[in-house]
């Protein structure tokens, strides 16, 4: 009907048939030609999070097994850059089509003390209702953040704080290789068609 | 807007007598701010300011939020930073964006969620070149956080 049952279809075939197969539908991470976007595929990077999602169900890297995760960090009283970013990745979402349904937004707050999980998944869902986020103790937010690499400070801003955070955007395979930075410059048309070639690895 | 600028500057004109030059003009155009989330107690306002004399916006107040800033953005190397300014420099002819990409007013301690269709009202204060003070009352929109950049609708007013 189309590639992406296909492609799907063929996943899930080939994890009934375990590792050892699936290893195969490429081989290795090795690195990919990337037009726009910054090839990640020989970083060890963001395996090992664990954090809540916005129903209070733990989540790991695995739980998007099959999926191609796309994780920004940010905050919900972020003004600019945060939105901007999130109503990109709807916007690749749209410009995938069929494909864009194996894209999986995941928005890790680095503010838990201000994002609760109702604010969180209220801010996430008015930009596509696939997305999701997840939130973390400060210890977890600053180990994600270390694990990804991703700089996060809070900045005083008078009675209260605002933030500077890394706002590039992490993708993974299907099979949980980190492959893929998105800058914030980007266009969601450059990044629809990176996510493309990540897509056609597995 | 034209309309209005000209009308305004007109009945202003008439009233004091004076000519149209030697009156600061600062004009706001395009100004929105972005729409909440339940629970969400900040947002930010955006516009395009010109002033014609050098100019200086010393702050922003609104009835909807308790504490109003404005933050500038920068980018460098995929990192974004954010921090509060003393003010933003408004050079003679020079239109000033407060956009997502740099400078911004931050709406802090919002007084209830921000939605479509609102209007918010913002004043913000001008100090030109001289050390005179204007107020500027400008009218924002509240537009949902996905739609931004493609809109031309002009809601801002003259002072």
């Amino acid at each position: 009907m189309n590639d992406f049952l296909t492609r799907r279809q063929v996943l899930t075939g080939m994890s009934v048939l375990g590792l050892g197969l699936l290893a195969g539908c490429d081989g290795s991470t090795t690195a990919l030609d990337f037009k726009y976007g910054k090839d990640l595929s020989n970083k060890i990077m963001g395996r090992t999070f664990k954090l809540t999602d916005t129903q209070g169900e733990v989540k790991t890297l695995s739980s998007y097994r099959g999926l191609m995760p796309m994780v920004f960090f940010g905050f919900t009283q972020c003004p600019a850059v945060c939105p901007t970013a999130l109503a990109r990745a709807a916007q690749i979402k749209k410009i995938m089509g069929e494909d864009g349904k194996t894209l999986q937004v995941i928005f890790i707050t680095v503010d838990p003390e201000r994002d609760t999980p109702q604010i969180l998944d209220a801010y996430v869902k008015q930009f596509d209702p696939s997305f999701v986020a997840l939130r973390g103790t400060l210890e977890q937010t600053q180990h994600v953040a270390k694990e990804f690499g991703v700089f996060y400070e809070k900045v005083p801003a008078g009675e209260t704080y605002t933030m500077s955070h890394t706002a590039t955007s992490f993708v993974f395979d299907s099979r949980g290789n980190l492959r893929l930075g998105l800058s914030p410059s980007l266009s969601a048309k450059q990044c629809a068609e990176d996510l493309t070639t990540v897509m056609e690895v597995c | 807007m034209t309309a209005l600028f000209s009308k305004s500057v007109l009945a202003f004109s008439l009233l004091l007598g004076v000519s149209v030059s030697a009156m600061a003009q600062t004009r706001v155009d395009d100004a929105w701010v972005r729409t909440t989330v339940q629970g969400q107690p900040t947002s930010g306002a955006f516009m395009r300011i010109t002033a014609d004399t050098d100019s200086k916006l010393l702050s922003v107040s609104s009835p909807v939020a308790k504490d109003v800033q404005i933050h500038q953005m920068s980018m460098t190397d995929d990192v974004m930073r954010m921090g509060p300014v003393d003010s933003v420099a408004l050079p003679a002819g020079k239109t000033v964006s407060l956009d997502p990409d740099g400078y911004h007013v931050m709406l802090m301690g919002l007084t209830g969620a921000i939605k479509e269709g609102d209007n918010v009202p913002l004043t913000l204060t001008i100090e030109n070149d001289k050390g005179v003070r204007e107020e500027v009352q400008v009218s924002a929109p509240a537009r949902a956080m996905s739609s931004q950049m493609d809109m031309s609708h002009d809601h801002s007013k003259m002072h």
